[in-house]
């Protein structure tokens, strides 16, 4: 009997006794003869916890990057955790319950999503965000299809929107029959007004803040061009730490910041858990996807939190409802609140602008060794270099040296071929940006 | 209930960051205030506030929580454990780098078609709900594929509300199924729904009322012979494994949630996983990137789409491939062969008091309605008093076929002497209904907050902290 299972031998007999059963197989007999017995599973156990351990210890020996200097972004990006996130964040009371639906005894999650939905708002500049979207793409998409509620008419997204929550978007607005347009950029890597202005019968537009190259684009000029044609703004940002120093989504006016806020928190851990952010205006709130914390009072007049308008959701309005998510990344949203409340805001402010300017230190390298960046246009910790020469064979000469040196743009944009993708954050020491300048230089 | 931000003080830290010199060059007018919510507090106070706020929540490890269809069960902490070596490596690195990991996603696509018999798995979807959509999205890729308009999806009027919601996300019209006298899909209605216009059927099995249809394999020959699908909704896997491969049942997609079956903590709501299997012919219709293996180096591929960035929730998949390698096929089937037990059990224990609300034998949970105790207290009031006797309450008011309903899914991880302790609490309750309902009504009493005003959060909603800083200047 495994470790897990708390009934005894004798527990079994007697249970099945009190049922009037013979035999346990017996509990399955509602299930049709020509069905039932036929579901061997032929897995071995793993029979101790030492072996367990070591069968994943193993596993994670057969990962190579461990002593590579990794200039990796594109949508994850590494920062340091401070302990307490994960400390705390492990705490069974945290890690094991299930959605607060029952209030009276979930106020620790519900407290820590509210404060998660106004960390969320306030980086944005929006009024309200939600208890968190699976990640950003999909957080993404769900922001298209709330713009569609709101007006309806076609999409049309950046080009320069990352290209895997491009394809999510596709996946999502395709289905629902409705067309989607791109946008291309021009050579200072933003968006190009003049063929945004093109289009009619939109709905929103979708771009990237920063966007794939890292560029910080002009949503003061692309905000102008959307208010002539009454259309929204809709921006996505996969670098949330971006926005403890550029000026947010919100500031111009957009009608929804959604995202990804990995950087606030949560390992690299492949892909996932991550943890999607979606902030909105309040006059739009009854459209929104996704659960939502509110504050509330008890039957004594004390201050208590709760979910709250959830006559949007799936559970009560079924075919109908703003979107189909049930569980999300609540404990993923816990650990940001957490990150945020220690960071500060101080804290988070100093750790943005180190990001930003140890990727100009990179730059201004990159420039003295003779490389230029491949757009001239402001950028927050991520910008692309354009090489002169293919990326993907340049980029497999320094994986011999040890360094991976970010992401060939060539993969998502053929007329970017030559063109690579580098991010720079607190764990990229100066000593490894002027080592991969060193070995950069040596092959040009 | 205080937040984080009325703890700030100017000149408090929580975390240092050493200033870094250097130049910026970003535009003035692109750079933003500090953002000013952001509190000002100490490590040490962000540690109590958080633990404070923890203690405030129940949590499987504190005690019973039998949510119906949520299957509850104890998270083994050697999981957490194995999933920590896995953190560090970026979902962009090249594949040669990170094997280790792309092989926990090859033996736990194999583990899952070997549990479920199915042909090919995606484990990219971050929950169950997600899971739905990809299943559904690749049914409609494949009928797109061939030139099919098809516009329906049916689902049973038991059917948890993602299903219906899934369907209209996917772009059909849900069309709702109702359950006969025995808890199952009305074959004869099912039947009178069916058309060439039909893409699937979504199929939850064993169903909300934790009964087994009876009827699936027929149900299935229907559909094919139509050309729609069977999609089953794996939510209650945690009663099969090890008793029948799910491709028998002639099912053709399914999803299974990690986060239910394969014991991975639910976090407060998430994070999932949502794997979805499918019969060969779907296999290269499923969104991407799909993993091939070539001389047994693993690497990502195409697909059909996408349906989030990168692949998946990793850690919750190491997690529940630790379980699975643990327990091996024959500690899964033991599995559910206890959580069976101990739901019949239970059941048993219940039966006398309370109205079960259909006859027909169940397995992992069963649904109890409020036909003994409706007109003394309500199932909310009973639910609420369960907390005053430790026990998290059932799911209630689900499915919404069952008048009052209470959904209860013990699972294989609690001990006999916890169900007879939660069998005497709810038997005490319908006393205390009898001789003073006032105690049950205005319940619960022993919880950090009483019961919540949650029409007026409605009313008036206050989702952020700004939100209420600004509602008190106003009044």
């Amino acid at each position: 009997m495994s470790r897990y299972i708390p009934i005894t031998p004798r527990d079994r007999e007697e249970m099945l006794k009190a049922l009037g059963l013979e035999s346990e197989e017996e509990l399955f007999r509602s299930i049709p003869p020509d069905l039932r017995g036929k579901g061997d599973i032929d897995i071995h156990p793993i029979n101790s916890e030492a072996e367990l351990r070591e069968y994943f210890l193993s596993l994670s020996r057969d990962n190579t990057f461990q002593d590579k200097r990794i200039f990796l972004g594109g949508g994850a990006y590494h920062h340091y955790i401070p302990y307490a996130v994960d400390y705390l964040s492990s705490r069974s009371e945290f890690l094991t319950p299930y959605t607060p639906y029952q209030p009276e005894v979930s106020q620790g999650t519900l407290t820590a999503t509210f404060e998660f939905q106004t960390y969320m708002a306030a980086l944005t500049g929006l009024e309200v965000a939600n208890a968190s979207m699976y990640e950003g793409a999909t957080a993404t998409a769900e922001a298209a299809l709330m713009a569609l509620r709101i007006k309806r008419g076609n999409i049309a997204v950046a080009s320069s929107l990352h290209p895997q929550y491009r394809q999510v978007l596709k996946t999502y607005l395709e289905k629902q029959g409705v067309d989607i347009v791109e946008v291309p950029f021009g050579e200072d890597g933003k968006t190009r007004l003049e063929h945004l202005r093109r289009f009619d019968n939109l709905s929103a537009f979708i771009v990237g803040y920063p966007n794939f190259f890292g560029v910080v684009e002009d949503l003061d000029a692309i905000q102008g061009v959307l208010k002539e044609k009454g259309a929204l703004l809709v921006t996505s940002t996969w670098e949330a730490l971006s926005l403890a120093l550029i000026k947010p989504p919100g500031a111009f006016g957009a009608a929804i910041a959604a995202g990804e806020a990995q950087s606030l928190g949560l390992p690299l851990a492949y892909g996932g858990p991550y943890v999607g952010f979606f902030a909105t205006l309040k006059k739009y709130v009854w459209k929104m996807p996704g659960r939502l914390a509110g504050m509330t009072r008890d039957s004594q007049g004390r201050r208590g939190f709760v979910l709250t308008l959830s006559a949007r959701e799936q559970h009560i309005r079924r075919q109908r409802a703003t979107s189909n998510i049930c569980s999300n990344e609540a404990w993923c949203a816990i650990r940001v609140a957490i990150y945020l409340s220690l960071l500060g805001k101080k804290g988070l402010r100093n750790l943005a602008l180190l990001n930003h300017r140890r990727a100009v230190f990179a730059l201004d390298l990159l420039r003295q060794a003779g490389f230029k960046p491949s757009f001239s246009s402001p950028f927050f910790n991520e910008f692309a270099v354009d090489l002169g020469r293919d990326a993907e064979e340049f980029r497999r000469s320094l994986l011999s040296k040890g360094f991976v040196a970010g992401y060939p743009l060539g993969r998502d944009y053929p007329n970017l071929k030559n063109h690579l993708l580098l991010a720079f954050t607190e764990m990229t020491s100066r000593e490894d940006i002027k080592a991969l300048v060193k070995e950069m230089e040596a092959l040009k | 209930m205080k937040v984080i931000f009325e703890y700030s003080r100017e000149g408090k830290k929580g975390f240092h960051i050493e200033e870094e010199k250097g130049r910026d060059l970003l535009p003035e007018d692109l750079i933003r205030d500090e953002v000013e919510v952001l509190p000002e507090v100490s490590e040490r106070e962000v540690v109590s506030h958080y633990l404070r706020l923890s203690v405030l929540n129940y949590s499987v490890d504190w005690g019973f929580y039998p949510l119906g269809s949520c299957t509850m069960k104890y998270n083994p902490k050697v999981n957490e454990l194995v999933a920590s070596l896995f953190t560090e490596a970026h979902p962009l690195l090249p594949e040669e780098m990170v094997q280790g990991y792309l092989r926990i996603f090859k033996d736990l696509e194999e583990a899952l078609k070997e549990i479920t018999g199915l042909h090919t798995f995606t484990l990219a979807p971050a929950a169950g709900a997600h899971g739905e959509f990809t299943g559904i999205i690749t049914v409609k890729n494949y009928l797109e594929a061939r030139g099919e308009r098809r516009e329906v999806v049916l689902i049973p009027d038991s059917a948890h509300g993602t299903n219906p919601a899934t369907a209209t996300l996917s772009g059909f019209r849900a069309v709702e199924i109702p359950s006969d006298e025995k808890g199952m899909i009305d074959l004869e209605k099912f039947k009178a729904a069916l058309n060439d216009k039909v893409a699937a059927l979504m199929l939850t099995n064993p169903n909300t009322l934790g009964i087994f249809e009876e009827n699936i394999k027929e149900i299935s020959r229907l559909l094919h012979g139509v050309g729609a699908f069977l999609y089953m909704d794996g939510a209650n896997m945690n009663a099969l494994l090890g008793q029948v491969k799910v491709a028998d049942l002639g099912v053709d997609v399914i999803h299974l949630n990690l986060h239910k079956t394969f014991s991975t903590p639910h976090g407060g709501g998430g994070p999932g996983s949502g794997p979805v299997g499918v019969v060969e012919k779907l296999a290269p219709y499923l969104p991407g990137p799909r993993l091939v293996e070539k001389e047994g180096k693993l690497r990502w591929t195409g697909g059909l789409g996408r349906i989030r960035s990168f692949y998946g929730n990793f850690l919750v998949m190491v997690k529940a491939l630790a379980y699975i390698k643990e327990l091996g096929g024959k500690g899964l089937e033991e599995v559910s062969r206890i959580a069976v037990l101990n739901s019949r059990y239970l059941r048993k224990k219940l039966e006398g008091k309370f109205k079960v609300s259909y006859p027909t034998e169940t397995l992992h949970e069963f649904v109890l309605s409020d036909e003994t105790f409706r007109d003394k207290i309500t199932t909310l009031d009973l639910a609420k008093r369960l907390l005053d006797y430790g026990f998290h309450p059932p799911t209630i008011y689900f499915p919404l076929i069952v008048h009052g309903a209470l959904m209860i899914e013990p699972t294989e991880t609690e001990s006999r002497e916890t169900l007879d302790a939660f069998a005497g609490a709810m038997e005490k309750i319908l006393e205390e209904a009898e001789r003073e309902p006032e105690v049950v009504k205005t319940a619960p009493h022993k919880t950090p907050v009483g019961r919540l005003d949650e029409v007026g959060a409605a009313r008036r909603p206050i989702l952020t902290w700004m939100q209420y800083l600004q509602e008190q200047d106003q009044s």
